[in-house]
């Protein structure tokens, strides 16, 4: 049976910051260009961020791009790429001030400019001093951002595809990426759009973990189809976490509680912060505290039924200053944890909050891998990725604070800019090869036809407690090695799922089969890369291996999908106008 | 959630699918608990909800406002309560 077909300049998968901001730049230039999201497109987890954009517009102290940049490199463990940090660093006062014309209500200082807030790790001249550079609206900057960019969206005349799922790259016999297969959930029809170019803007996968403050359309998509596609995936062993979410649920509590006295118990009641940071104690870095936590768990000293997570005690602070200072968090503990932190501790545990890695492009937002024996980087033709799913690499090995919501902006408007430039000299649609479909078609078919097998609830609690067991904070070899081999399982199993529901009309459990089948991809491919690392460097910690190694590790990793194989690329040292940042040990 | 759910219902929870993930969750104790069991005028409650912002919605569940409208009370009982 032969697919309907519709054709337009342009796709991009995923409806969020980057996506919506790529989107506008193409449709306010008279492309045509269509938006596929699976959710409306403002109900993006874009909406989840609250802390700002940074941007050294220096309002509150003198800042400079050259400090950002610094400070967003050494975050990064001197994995990032510097030509991309500099390209970042500098565009990021323009695309504030752009959205602030678009609209954005961003806080401002009494005299109108907008108000900055400080944010750990900014710093003044190299590591100086603190400075404010995270711009704002309220505690509601990403949603007031999707906003914004959507409004202006529909005024461009872009196209939105809402409640569809894409389901494949489509790539010519030359390599080309000509257009997607999707698949439109309200009536299970399958379709596909043919496309001079298409923009990857799936966001992050952080549903791989069990404990993950990733909304749960975080499904990896983009880096499913980017893999089945041949395209490697980059750096997956990096993962951001966040010391204290609610065990069981992911939502966050906010380091204040530490700051305002709680203190973290294990099983017996030990305060073992005062252990890994003896002056410190609670208040110790993120990554310390983390580290510490999980620890305590691995070596059996976790709480629960499972021993799974650790208590955060804040009860001996009194109901005042509970009430007082803390209400949102007595909020959060009653209504995820189901505890009242007046009387008892809350439940937490290391929580999955970012993925640094992603599929592999430069600062255009153009894809680039690496082709034949010489390994040098090459764009593959017709196909870009910006936001989470991407890797430019602008955060290397762990990402600072508020360089999320600005990576989507100047990385979605630079993809956006270059495409528009790429159109003028591609006018013509290539045509689809004649097995355009025919993957798309096989997994579906697969799933319509299985009579029995493995239940989809079953396979990613399993997926999930293997990457939080065997890639979370505190990684050795034989831990990563285990979970190399548990997680092929689940794999497998991720391909011999059945579902009982047949029908095409919003078949949830059909979309969600599909969905596994891209987190088990982005699973894998952590724990590989995680494994070969031997070495600590931002976010991943190897307890046998402790230290950076700049002599052998000062390189990107990039995971295919076939074979499950590793290949390697070095780290662009090299700035585009100023002297590179030599890699220093990272002292705060 | 069993594969007996009807085509509406459905629907329902796909569109219970949120930015936040603090909504995801709220959401999915309310459908465990509610979705099988919703009479029609609830139905309509629970789809004007969802048409709203994630922020808005999350106060709303959370009890630091109440609705606009005083249809909507119901069904936003039962969520807060799940």
């Amino acid at each position: 049976m032969a697919l309907s077909r519709q054709i337009f300049d342009t796709v991009i998968v995923g409806g969020g910051g980057s996506g919506l901001r790529a989107a506008l730049q193409l449709a306010e230039a008279g492309h045509h260009v269509a938006v596929f999201s699976k959710v409306f497109p403002t109900r993006s987890h874009t909406v989840a961020a609250q802390g700002g954009i940074g941007a050294s517009l220096g309002n509150m102290q003198e800042d400079h791009w050259l400090w950002h940049m610094y400070d967003t490199i050494k975050g990064s463990d001197y994995l990032g790429d510097q030509d991309a940090i500099e390209f970042m660093c500098r565009k990021a006062a323009e695309v504030v001030y752009e959205l602030e014309h678009f609209g954005m209500p961003f806080d401002r200082n009494p005299d109108g400019t907008i108000y900055q807030r400080p944010f750990g790790g900014h710093s003044q001249n190299f590591g100086e001093r603190p400075v404010q550079r995270a711009c704002a609206a309220a505690d509601r900057t990403g949603h007031a951002m999707l906003h914004t960019l959507y409004q202006r969206n529909v005024r461009a005349h872009c196209q939105f595809f809402v409640e569809w799922m894409a389901l494949d790259l489509i790539r010519d016999y030359e390599g080309v990426v000509v257009g997607i297969v999707a698949l439109e959930m309200e009536t299970g029809q399958v379709v596909i759009f043919q496309a001079k170019s298409t923009i990857l803007a799936t966001g992050g996968a952080g549903r791989i973990y069990h404990s993950s403050t990733n909304a749960f359309i975080n499904t990896g998509d983009g880096l499913g189809m980017a893999a089945r596609a041949g395209v490697p995936l980059e750096d997956m062993e990096f993962w951001q976490f966040h010391p204290t979410g609610v065990a069981g649920a992911g939502v966050l509590i906010t380091e204040g509680v530490r700051g305002e006295g709680g203190i973290l118990l294990n099983s017996e009641g030990e305060r073992f912060m005062e252990r890994y940071a003896p002056t410190m104690k609670d208040l110790a870095s993120r990554d310390v505290v983390s580290r510490g936590i999980d620890q305590e768990i691995k070596e059996g000293r976790g709480v629960g039924p499972e021993k799974d997570h650790v208590l955060l005690k804040l009860d001996h602070l009194g109901a005042e200053v509970i009430n007082k200072r803390l209400p949102g968090i007595r909020e959060i503990a009653l209504k995820f944890a189901n505890v009242d932190p007046i009387r008892e501790p809350i439940p937490v545990v290391p929580t999955c909050h970012y993925q640094m890695g992603g599929i592999p492009t430069n600062y255009y937002g153009q894809v680039v891998a690496p082709r034949g024996a010489l390994g040098t980087s090459e764009v593959i033709p017709g196909l870009y990725a910006i936001g989470e799913c991407a890797c430019v690499s602008v955060h290397g090995a762990n990402r600072l604070g508020t360089n999320s919501l600005l990576d989507l902006l100047v990385f979605g408007k630079s993809a956006g800019d270059h495409l528009c430039e790429w159109l003028k000299t591609n006018p013509q649609h290539r045509d689809l090869p004649h097995d355009a479909a025919d993957r798309s078609m096989e997994r579906l078919s697969r799933l319509d036809g299985a009579q029995s097998g493995e239940n989809i609830t079953e396979v990613a609690q399993a997926m999930r407690r293997t990457v939080q067991h065997h890639a979370g904070v505190f990684r050795t070899g034989t831990l990563l090695r285990e979970g190399v081999e548990k997680i092929r399982e689940v794999a497998k199993r991720a391909r011999n799922t059945a579902i009982k529901d047949k029908s095409r009309v919003f078949n949830t459990a059909r979309i969600e089969a599909l969905e596994l089948e891209n987190l088990v991809i982005v699973a894998e491919a952590t724990l590989v890369a995680a494994e070969a690392r031997t070495e600590s460097r931002g976010a991943q910690a190897r307890e046998d291996f402790k230290d950076r190694d700049d002599k052998n590790w000062l390189k990107h990793s990039l995971w295919y999908m076939e074979g499950s194989r590793l290949d390697y690329k070095p780290v662009n040292l090299q700035p585009l106008t100023v002297e590179s940042f030599e890699p220093k040990v990272r002292v705060y | 959630m069993t594969a007996t759910l009807t085509r509406e219902q459905e629907r329902l929870r796909w569109r219970s699918r949120r930015g936040l993930l603090e909504m995801d969750l709220i959401l999915q104790r309310f459908l465990d608990q509610h979705l099988t069991r919703l009479t029609e005028p609830e139905v309509r409650a629970y789809d004007a909800l969802l048409q709203l912002p994630d922020n808005d919605f999350l106060d709303l569940a959370m009890g630091r406002k109440g609705p606009d409208d005083a249809e909507l009370l119901p069904v936003l009982e039962k969520i807060r309560q799940s």
